[in-house]
C-alpha cells in the first residue's frame, strides 16, 4: 500500500516504552463510581435511575437526549447514591451532573445476549448500538450510531480504522491491539456489514511492531477484507484529516466532514466496544487507560471502569508521593492538565500522565516572535501559524479568518516547535471563539434588526390603514349629517358650508384679539397673564376645531357623492383564538432562536408564520372595532375605559382595606359600589365584542 | 496535592530564540576566522567595537522602555546584528564607524520599532547602507587580501597597525594596506575588458583566492544553519540560483563587459547575504514560496545594482528593498491550506 505524506508534523520524545512493558492489568471495582452524564459529543444523557436504585452491571442509568447523544451504563452491580455536580474531566475544570454508584462488590450482570446482526434490520442494528452507548474512543468521543447511519446521501467507499495513536505517551490503543487483535477485526466487521465500504485500511504508526505483528497474525486466521497500512512515525499522523491524507491522498475539503468524501474513521478501540457490545451484548463500561509519567513507579496500561476516580489509577500505577506535578489527561499535544484526581474515567480517557516538575516543566515566559517560520513548518494544516499569532494577539480576527484559522486543529505542532514558547494554541483557541462569539452577536442583532423591520412595516401599515379608516368614518359622518340636513332643510347644502366658514374665521379672529391681548399683557407686565393664556388656548383649540369641521365637511361633500354605502359587516371572527395563535407561535419561534443549533430556515418560517398570525389578529381586531363603530361605539376608548374601571375597583378596595375610619369605609364602600356598577355596565357593554 | 492547569501542548522542543541566534553565531566563526586569516586583525577589533557600543545601545534602549534588560539581551539578537555590520564594514575603518552604525542599527532599525521581532528592515544592512551613503571613503577602502602563496605580494597588517588605524585614523598606514575591492576593479574598467582587467590587476590575480575563500567559509556556515533547520533552503537558494542564472546569461551574451557567475557569486558579500543577512525572518517574507520570491528579488537586485548601479556592490540595498516589499509578498504568496482547493491571495485573503 502507498503512503502519502502530510505537510509538517513533528517528532516529539514518544515516551511510549515505560507504559508497554508490562501486559494490560484489571483494575479493582472501585467502592464508589461517577459517571458524568456527559461523556461524549452532543448532548448530555438523561438519568433513568433515581437516588437509592439498586442497579446492576450493564443497566441503562441514563438515556440519550436528541440525535447526537449516547447512553450510560452501570459500570457494576451497586447503589445509586447521588445524582449531582461533582468534578468531571473537561477542560473548563467546571462541576457537571454525574451519577454516583456505590458498588456492592458483587459485579452482577444484568441479563445480556449477544445480537446477530445479521439477521436483523440495519436500523435495528443502529439503534442498539446507541443503546448500548458507543462512542468514539480516539478522544473526540462522538457517538458512533450517529457516524454508522449516514443516511442516503452520503454513499461510504472507504473505511478508516485509525490505529496510529500518534501521540506520545499513550500506548492504550498498542495494548488493545496486541492483546485482542481478532475482536478489533470483529468489530470492524459489523463496521463493515453497516457502513458497506468498497475498500478497508487500517493506519497504524510504524512504532507498534507488536500492535502490527498481532493485526496480522489475526488477519490470517480472520475472513476480512482489510488493508493494514503501516505509516511512519509522525505527530499528528493520528489525527482524523491527517490519517485520511496518509492513506488515502486525499483532502477533507476545508468545513466539510469526511462522510462528506466518502470516508469514515473509527478507533481500533470503538470497534472493540462494538464488538463487545454486539456480539456479546455488553454495553461500553470500561476501557483500557494508560497511567505513565514519571511520577508513577509502575506505568501501565490498566482496564477500568468508567467512573472510577484518577487516585485509583494512580495508585495502582503506585503513585511517588510528592512527585506529581502535572496530571494531564490524554495526551502531552492535546491533553488537557486537571487539578484534582477525584476526577473520574470517561468513554474518552485514554491516558493519564502523572508528571514530574522536570517532565513537564512550566513554560518559560514568552519572548518576542522573530518570524522564524518553525511553526509553519510544523503545521499539518499548512497554515501560517506566525501570521495567525500576529492577528490574534492585534484583534485581528477577519484577517485571521481569511488565513484559515478554523481549519486549525490546535494539534499543538506550532507551539511545540516555537522558540519563543509562545502559547500559540492559546491564541488561536482565543480568536476562535472571539470570532464564534462575533458571529452568534451578528446573528442576533440580525434577528433584531429583522423584528424592528418588520415591526416599522407593520406600525406604518397600521396607521395608514387608520388613516383610511378615519377619513371613511368622517365620509359617513359627513353624510349622514348631510341626510339630515337635508331632511330638515330642504337646501342647505352651500349654506352649510357658508356657515361653518363664517365660524371658523369668527373663531380666528376672536383668537387673533385674545392673542394681542395676551401678548399686550406679558409686555406690560400686567396681571392675569394666566387667565388670558387660558382663553387664547382654548379659543385656539375652538380655531383648530372649527378649521377640521370646515375641512372634513368639504372632503366629504365630494368623497359623500362618489361613494356608496359602507360593505356589508363582517362576521364576528375569533379573536381569543387568534390571540391564542400569535402567542404560540411567538414561543415557538423563541424557543427555535434560543436553541444551541440554531436553524436559520426554521426560524425564517417560524417568523413568516408569526408575522400571518399577528396580521390575522390585527385584522380581526380591527374588524371588531368596525363592527362597534357601526353600532357607535368606539371600541378602543371602551377598552381602555374597561380597563380604568378594573383599576379603580381595585383600588378603592384597597383603600377599604387600608381605612380605620368606619366613616370612611362607607363612604369608600358607596364609591365601590358605583365603580362595580360602572365597569359592569361597560363590560356587558364590550362582551359582543370579545 | 498541587497541581497545576496549563493549556496543551504539555511539551515543548527545548529550543530557544537564544539558542537560535547562538547557533547563527557558531555558523558566523569560519567566515570570520578566514576574514582575519585573509584581511588581518581589524575585523576582530570591529567587532569588539561592534558588540560593546551594540549591548550598550539595546541596554539602553530596554532600559528606557521599562523591559526585564538581561532577558532581552539574552536573546543574542543585538550581538547577532553586531557581528553582521562587523564583518560588513571594512576591517580598517575608523572606530566610530562602528559606533555610528550600531546607534542606528540598535536605536532606529530596531528599538523604534518595538524591538525584536518588529523591524520591518535588517538592522544591519540599515545601519550600512546609511554608513556607505554617509561616509563612501571609509566604507569603500577594504584592505587588501594577504594571500599566502604571494611573495612578495602583501601581509596582513600587524595589530599594532589595525589598532592605528582604527583608532588613530592613521591614514599612511592606510594607505599600505587598503585599496579597491575585486567587484569595485571590475567595475571601473575604464574601458578595458573584463578579461583584461582580470590579467592586469594584482588584486584581482592574486586576492581572488582569498575572496572565493572567503565566501566558502560563509557558504559552510549557512550549509550548518540548513542542516540545524534555523532556516530554510527557499531564501538562499533562490538568491543564489537567481544571480547565478542572470550573471550566467549576461556573461554569455557578452563575456567582455560582464562579470561571470561563479566570480558574482563568490568575489562579493553573495554568500554572506544569501545565507546570515537575508535568512533573517524578521524582516524576509514568511511562507516557503514568499522566501523564495524574497530571494529571487534579491538576487535580480544585486545582479541590477552591481551591473548598472552606483556602487560595486549591492547586498544591503537589494534587502532593504526586499524588505520593503515582504508584507506584499506575504499577501500573495500564502500556501494552499489543507482541505482548500487553492490558496487564498491579497491582502484580504480571497
Amino acid at each position: 500500500m502507498k503512503v502519502f505524506g502530510f505537510h509538517g508534523g513533528i517528532h516529539p520524545p514518544e515516551n511510549k516504552k515505560q507504559s508497554t512493558r508490562a501486559s494490560v492489568r484489571h483494575l479493582p471495582i472501585p467502592k464508589a463510581l461517577v459517571i458524568p452524564t456527559q461523556q461524549h459529543l452532543g448532548l448530555a444523557a438523561d438519568p433513568v435511575v433515581s437516588v437509592g436504585d439498586r442497579v446492576l452491571k450493564g443497566q441503562t442509568i441514563a438515556e440519550p437526549v436528541g440525535r447526537i447523544s449516547a447512553s450510560l451504563h452501570a459500570p457494576t452491580s451497586g447503589t445509586v447514591t447521588a445524582i449531582e455536580a461533582q468534578p468531571v474531566p473537561h477542560a473548563s475544570g467546571l462541576d457537571a451532573e454525574c451519577i454516583v454508584i456505590e458498588s456492592d462488590g458483587l459485579d452482577q450482570w444484568i441479563d445480556h445476549q449477544p445480537i446477530d446482526y445479521k439477521g436483523i434490520e440495519r436500523t435495528e442494528l443502529v439503534k442498539q448500538i446507541r443503546q448500548m452507548g458507543i462512542a468514539g474512543m480516539g478522544g473526540a468521543g462522538f457517538p458512533t450510531d450517529v457516524k454508522l447511519n449516514l443516511g442516503s446521501d452520503h454513499i461510504v467507499t472507504t473505511l478508516i480504522i485509525n490505529a496510529a495513536e500518534c501521540e506520545p505517551y499513550i500506548t492504550a490503543d498498542d495494548k488493545l491491539m496486541c492483546e485482542h487483535a481478532s475482536e478489533i477485526l470483529e468489530g470492524i466487521k459489523i463496521i463493515q456489514h453497516l457502513l458497506e465500504p468498497t475498500h478497508t485500511l487500517l493506519g497504524i504508526e510504524d512504532n507498534k511492531p507488536n500492535a502490527i505483528r498481532a493485526l496480522n497474525e489475526a488477519l490470517a486466521e480472520a475472513d476480512i477484507d482489510l488493508d493494514l497500512v503501516v505509516v511512519p512515525t509522525k505527530y499528528p499522523s493520528g489525527g482524523e484529516r491527517q490519517l485520511i491524507q496518509l492513506l488515502t491522498g486525499v483532502e477533507v475539503p476545508s468545513g466539510k466532514i469526511p462522510a462528506d468524501i466518502g470516508i469514515v474513521v473509527q478507533n481500533v478501540g470503538t470497534a472493540q466496544a462494538l464488538h463487545r457490545a454486539i456480539n456479546h451484548g455488553e454495553p461500553l463500561i470500561q476501557r483500557i487507560v494508560t497511567v505513565t509519567g514519571e511520577a508513577v513507579e509502575h506505568p501501565g496500561n490498566f482496564w477500568t471502569l468508567l467512573g472510577t476516580p484518577f487516585s485509583d489509577l494512580l495508585s495502582a500505577a503506585d503513585l511517588k508521593p510528592g512527585a506529581m506535578h502535572r496530571l494531564v489527561m490524554g495526551g502531552p499535544m492535546m491533553g488537557v492538565a486537571v487539578e484534582t484526581d477525584s476526577i473520574p474515567v470517561i468513554k474518552t480517557t485514554n491516558c493519564l500522565i502523572a508528571a514530574t516538575e522536570s517532565e513537564m516543566p512550566e513554560a518559560p515566559a514568552a519572548q518576542p516572535c522573530i518570524r522564524c517560520g518553525m511553526c509553519e513548518q510544523a503545521c499539518p494544516a499548512q497554515l501560517l501559524p506566525q501570521q495567525l499569532y500576529w492577528f490574534a494577539k492585534g484583534k485581528e480576527f477577519e484577517k485571521a479568518k481569511n488565513h484559515n484559522l478554523f481549519d486549525c486543529i490546535e494539534c499543538g505542532a506550532c507551539a511545540y516547535v516555537c522558540p519563543s514558547s509562545i502559547p500559540l494554541v492559546q491564541f488561536y483557541r482565543y480568536a476562535k471563539s472571539e470570532i464564534r462569539a462575533e458571529e452568534l452577536e451578528q446573528r442576533k442583532a440580525d434577528h433584531a434588526r429583522e423584528r424592528f423591520e418588520a415591526r416599522q412595516a407593520r406600525l406604518e401599515r397600521e396607521a395608514i390603514e387608520k388613516a383610511e379608516r378615519r377619513k371613511a368614518r368622517a365620509a359617513e359622518a359627513a353624510k349622514a349629517q348631510a341626510e339630515r340636513k337635508k331632511q330638515s332643510e330642504s337646501s342647505a347644502g352651500k349654506d352649510d358650508t357658508a356657515a361653518l366658514k363664517t365660524a371658523a374665521a369668527v373663531a380666528r379672529t376672536k383668537l387673533k384679539k385674545a392673542e394681542v391681548a395676551l401678548k399686550n399683557a406679558q409686555d406690560k407686565g400686567l396681571e392675569g397673564i394666566d387667565t388670558l393664556q387660558a382663553t387664547v388656548d382654548k379659543l385656539k383649540q375652538a380655531a383648530v376645531e372649527a378649521e377640521q369641521a370646515l375641512q372634513s365637511y368639504s372632503a366629504t361633500e365630494t368623497t359623500a357623492s362618489k361613494t356608496d354605502k359602507r360593505e356589508p359587516t363582517p362576521a364576528k371572527p375569533d379573536l381569543k383564538a387568534l390571540k391564542q395563535q400569535v402567542s404560540i407561535m411567538r414561543t415557538k419561534l423563541k424557543k427555535a432562536e434560543a436553541a444551541d443549533d440554531v436553524d436559520e430556515s426554521e426560524i425564517e418560517s417560524l417568523k413568516a408564520r408569526l408575522e400571518e398570525a399577528s396580521q390575522a389578529y390585527a385584522d380581526a381586531d380591527n374588524a371588531l372595532i368596525e363592527l362597534a363603530k357601526t353600532a357607535g361605539i368606539d371600541l378602543k376608548q371602551l377598552r381602555i375605559d374597561l380597563a380604568m374601571a378594573k383599576v379603580a375597583v381595585t383600588k378603592i378596595e384597597r383603600a377599604i382595606s387600608k381605612s380605620d375610619d368606619e366613616t370612611e369605609q362607607e363612604t369608600l364602600k358607596a364609591d365601590l359600589e358605583t365603580a362595580k356598577a360602572y365597569f359592569t355596565r361597560l363590560e356587558s357593554q364590550l362582551k359582543p365584542y370579545e | 496535592m498541587s497541581l497545576i492547569r496549563m493549556s496543551s501542548p504539555h511539551v515543548t522542543r527545548s529550543n530557544t530564540s537564544s539558542g537560535v541566534m547562538q547557533l547563527v553565531l557558531l555558523a558566523m566563526i569560519p567566515g570570520i576566522l578566514a576574514i582575519t586569516l585573509f584581511f588581518g586583525w581589524g575585523t576582530l577589533i570591529q567587532i569588539f567595537i561592534c558588540l560593546v557600543s551594540g549591548l550598550t545601545f539595546e541596554a539602553l534602549a530596554l532600559k528606557m522602555r521599562g523591559l526585564p534588560v538581561s532577558r532581552y539581551l539574552g536573546d543574542y539578537s543585538a550581538t547577532v546584528t553586531a557581528l553582521l555590520l562587523a564583518v560588513s564594514i571594512p576591517p580598517s575603518a575608523p572606530f566610530w564607524v562602528g559606533l555610528v552604525g550600531m546607534f542606528v542599527a540598535i536605536l532606529f532599525a530596531k528599538q523604534v520599532y518595538g524591538g525584536i521581532g518588529n523591524n520591518p528592515f535588517n538592522p544591519a544592512m540599515v545601519a550600512y547602507a546609511l554608513l556607505l551613503v554617509s561616509f563612501p571613503v571609509q566604507m569603500t577602502s577594504w584592505n587588501l587580501p594577504y594571500v599566502l602563496s604571494g611573495s612578495e605580494g602583501w601581509s596582513i597588517p600587524p595589530l599594532s597597525d589595525s589598532i592605528a588605524m582604527i583608532f588613530a585614523g592613521s591614514t599612511q598606514v592606510m594607505d599600505a594596506y587598503t585599496g579597491a575591492t575585486p567587484l569595485d576593479i571590475l567595475r571601473n574598467r575604464d574601458g578595458f575588458t573584463t578579461e583584461e582587467m582580470w590579467r592586469s590587476s594584482q588584486t584581482l590575480m592574486s586576492g581572488a583566492a582569498a575572496y572565493h575563500a572567503l565566501s566558502a567559509a560563509w557558504f559552510m556556515g549557512g550549509i550548518y544553519l540548513i542542516y540545524k533547520k534555523v532556516f530554510t533552503w527557499h531564501t538562499p537558494v533562490s538568491i543564489l540560483a537567481t544571480l547565478g542564472l542572470v550573471s550566467a546569461i549576461a556573461y554569455g551574451v557578452d563575456p567582455s563587459n560582464f562579470v561571470d557567475p561563479f566570480n558574482h557569486l563568490t568575489l562579493g558579500a553573495t554568500m554572506l547575504a544569501a545565507f546570515f543577512i537575508a535568512t533573517d525572518p524578521v524582516s524576509s517574507a514568511t511562507s516557503n514560496r514568499g522566501r523564495i520570491v524574497f530571494g529571487i528579488g534579491i538576487g535580480l537586485l544585486i545582479f541590477i545594482i552591481r551591473t548598472w548601479g552606483n556602487y560595486p556592490d549591492a547586498v544591503a540595498f537589494s534587502v532593504l528593498l526586499m524588505n520593503l516589499a515582504a508584507p506584499m509578498i506575504d499577501h500573495y504568496t500564502q500556501p494552499r491550506s489543507y482541505g482548500h482547493k487553492r490558496a487564498r491571495l491579497g491582502p484580504k485573503g480571497e
